[in-house]
Parts: C-alpha cells; sequence; structure tokens
C-alpha cells in the first residue's frame, strides 16, 4: 500500500516534471486532473488550500509536487514528489547545458523558445482560470482574484501584498457574515 | 587542461560559495524566485555578467522545468560538475521546503473556511495577473496568440488530459516558430 501511493507519485510528478514548460504554474490543471479526479487523493477544496499553502512559501513554484506529496505521505512522501518532480527537467537540463553549451544562442534554442512561450503563458492563464474555479469563494472570491490580478498586472509590488491583503478582506467581509 | 581552463577554473565558484548563493536565492524568493537569482547571480556573486545571464535564461525558458531549479542545474555544472548540480539544486530547495512544511503545519492548526478560500482566491488572481503581464510584454506575433489561446482553451476552458494537448501543441508550436522565424 504504501510503495503504491510512493509509486504513484514518482510516477505521476515524474511524468508532469516533463511537462511543466515555463515551471509548474503551467501544470496546476493537470496535477488536479490526476490527484484529484482520477486518483481520488484529495477532494478539491483540500487540494486548493494545498495550493495556497504552496503559493505562500518561498522558493521555486515546483513546491505543489511537495505539498500534495506531504499531504498523502508525510515526510517521505514530500521528499519523493519532489524529487520526482525536479528529476527528470534536471536531467533534461544538465544534457542541455552539456550538449548546447557552444550553441547557446543559436538557431535551435531561439525557435524552441519562440514557440514555446506563447504555449506556456496560455497553459499559465489556463492555471489560473482552473485555480480561480477551484476556489468555490463565490462573487466576493472572484472580485479579489480579479482584483489581485489588476494589481499584479499593473505593479511591480511584491506578490504577497496584494495576496495578503486580499486574505485580510476577505476575512473582514467574511467576518462581518457578509458571505 | 588549456590555457582557457586554467583561467576559467581560477574564477569559478567554490562549493561552498554556490552552496550559500543558491540558499539565498531561495529564503529570499518569497513570491518569486526570479527576481532575486538575477541579483545574487549577477551583482552579488558576479558568477554572470548580464548577458551570459540572460542566455542562461533564455535556454532555461526553453526547458521544461522551474527556471531557477534550471539554473541552479546548469550553473553548477558548469562550474563544478555534477556535484555542483547537486549541491545548487538541494541548496535551492533547502529552506523553502522547511518552511513549506512549517506554514502547512500552522495553516492546519489555523485553517478555517475563509482563509483558505482566499488565499487560493488571491494566488489564482497572482498567477493570472503575472500571465497577463506577461503576454502583453512579449510582443508576440498573430499565430504565437494563436497557440496561447488554444493552450488555454485546451488545458483551462475544455480541461483536456496534457500529455495529448502539449503533443499537439508543441510540434505545431514549432512548426510555426520556424516558418515565422524563417521570415524576419
Amino acid at each position: 500500500m504504501e510503495r503504491g501511493i510512493f509509486g504513484q507519485l514518482i510516477l505521476t510528478f515524474g511524468t508532469i516534471s516533463l511537462m511543466a514548460i515555463g515551471g509548474a504554474n503551467a501544470v496546476v490543471p493537470e496535477v488536479h486532473r490526476q490527484i484529484v479526479e482520477i486518483l481520488g487523493w484529495m477532494d478539491a477544496p483540500t487540494f486548493a488550500r494545498l495550493f495556497a499553502i504552496a503559493q505562500t512559501a518561498p522558493g521555486p513554484n515546483v513546491m505543489l509536487a511537495s505539498i500534495v506529496g506531504w499531504h498523502v505521505a508525510g515526510t517521505s512522501g514530500l521528499l519523493v514528489a519532489t524529487g520526482a518532480m525536479l528529476l527528470p527537467s534536471s536531467v533534461l537540463a544538465l544534457a542541455c547545458s552539456r550538449g548546447l553549451q557552444r550553441f547557446s544562442g543559436n538557431r535551435v534554442v531561439r525557435i524552441v523558445t519562440l514557440a514555446l512561450v506563447p504555449i506556456a503563458l496560455g497553459l499559465m492563464l489556463a492555471s489560473g482560470a482552473v485555480a480561480a474555479l477551484a476556489a468555490d469563494a463565490g462573487l466576493f472570491g472572484f472580485a479579489i482574484t480579479a482584483a489581485t490580478a489588476v494589481v499584479t498586472y499593473r505593479s511591480k509590488v511584491n506578490p504577497l501584498v496584494p495576496m495578503a491583503v486580499g486574505t485580510l478582506a476577505y476575512t473582514a467581509v467574511w467576518a462581518a457574515g457578509l458571505v | 587542461m588549456n590555457a582557457l581552463e586554467t583561467a576559467a577554473s581560477a574564477s569559478r565558484p567554490s562549493l561552498p560559495n554556490l552552496f550559500t548563493g543558491f540558499l539565498k536565492i531561495g529564503l529570499m524568493g518569497f513570491g518569486g524566485v526570479g527576481p532575486v537569482a538575477r541579483h545574487i547571480i549577477v551583482a552579488e556573486r558576479n558568477w554572470l555578467d548580464d548577458r551570459a545571464y540572460a542566455e542562461l535564461m533564455g535556454l532555461c525558458q526553453a526547458l521544461p522545468g522551474a527556471n531557477t531549479v534550471n539554473a541552479a542545474v546548469m550553473l553548477g555544472d558548469r562550474f563544478r560538475g555534477a556535484a555542483g548540480a547537486l549541491t545548487c539544486v538541494f541548496a535551492l530547495m533547502a529552506m523553502p521546503l522547511l518552511s513549506l512544511v512549517a506554514i502547512a503545519n500552522l495553516y492546519e492548526a489555523v485553517s478555517d473556511r475563509p482563509r483558505a478560500q482566499v488565499a487560493l482566491t488571491s494566488a489564482a488572481g497572482l498567477i493570472l495577473g503575472t500571465a497577463a503581464r506577461l503576454l502583453a510584454k512579449a510582443d508576440l506575433a498573430r499565430w504565437a496568440w494563436v497557440m496561447a489561446a488554444a493552450a488555454f482553451l485546451a488545458v483551462g476552458v475544455l480541461r483536456l488530459p496534457m500529455l495529448p494537448s502539449l503533443l499537439v501543441l508543441v510540434p505545431v508550436g514549432l512548426v510555426a516558430a520556424s516558418l515565422g522565424a524563417r521570415r524576419v
């Protein structure tokens, strides 16, 4: 049973690792689909909460895998899921670094980047949309999502500032019994 | 070892130097490690100049995985081989993972419905806003806008599985990009 969970963590995040164009913010819908819908390891609100925690912590955005691993199998789950998420893409990076060093800035790299940037950005939008729906916090929740999006779009403040302000605003409205 | 390699090894950072640098990047990167990574790699430690950093980031963006993790792998390997790559990735992830567990425990303790939901509503807004800003700055060609829209529709609206979606999107994107690049 235990081995089953670890094997599944390795398989799931090892595959997702290679799909994470532009980082883990591209694969939120896929992680949600696999963990919640296919494997049934947690319900959507729990996934939403874990995603929020991963966004709050400092560090690279691959930690969505870490927190999912932690939730299903404790510290060993965290380590296994993190390793599975990091290893395939890192091995690929190592191979490319050694193979492409003298070609860096060449035509192939430029075309691959040119092709992947719009796909990565479309996937990132999809992640944001899926997360907004998963939050399921009603009209006021969507208002906060929209407000945070606009602030992030227009200014260069540390992302934690709009996140903290949004949380405070929502908590205040909730405490006042309006939601 | 030829003269060039000797010269490079004289200035290449040691393993402890790489370790503390990436430890700092991981620790200071609240809300995204990108800007901190540039500050430490270029300004503080002088591992790369701005141009080499931009080139490195370009390559990292063309690869799957978090950009900073890929940068850690490549820089570590360039300066100190496989041991360097391992050191950099470990240093980068160590503190964030510890704080992740700390935050998760704290969160379980105080967790109630509204805060859990709202942290997510603003996290979602954060991702949407970042994506919108990058899209606005990316100066995309018309075909590239179509690709971005197709990726959003497939994964975000139709909720199609990602692997088959990418197996269609990426080759189409590559063809479009090479045709577009030829014309320029």
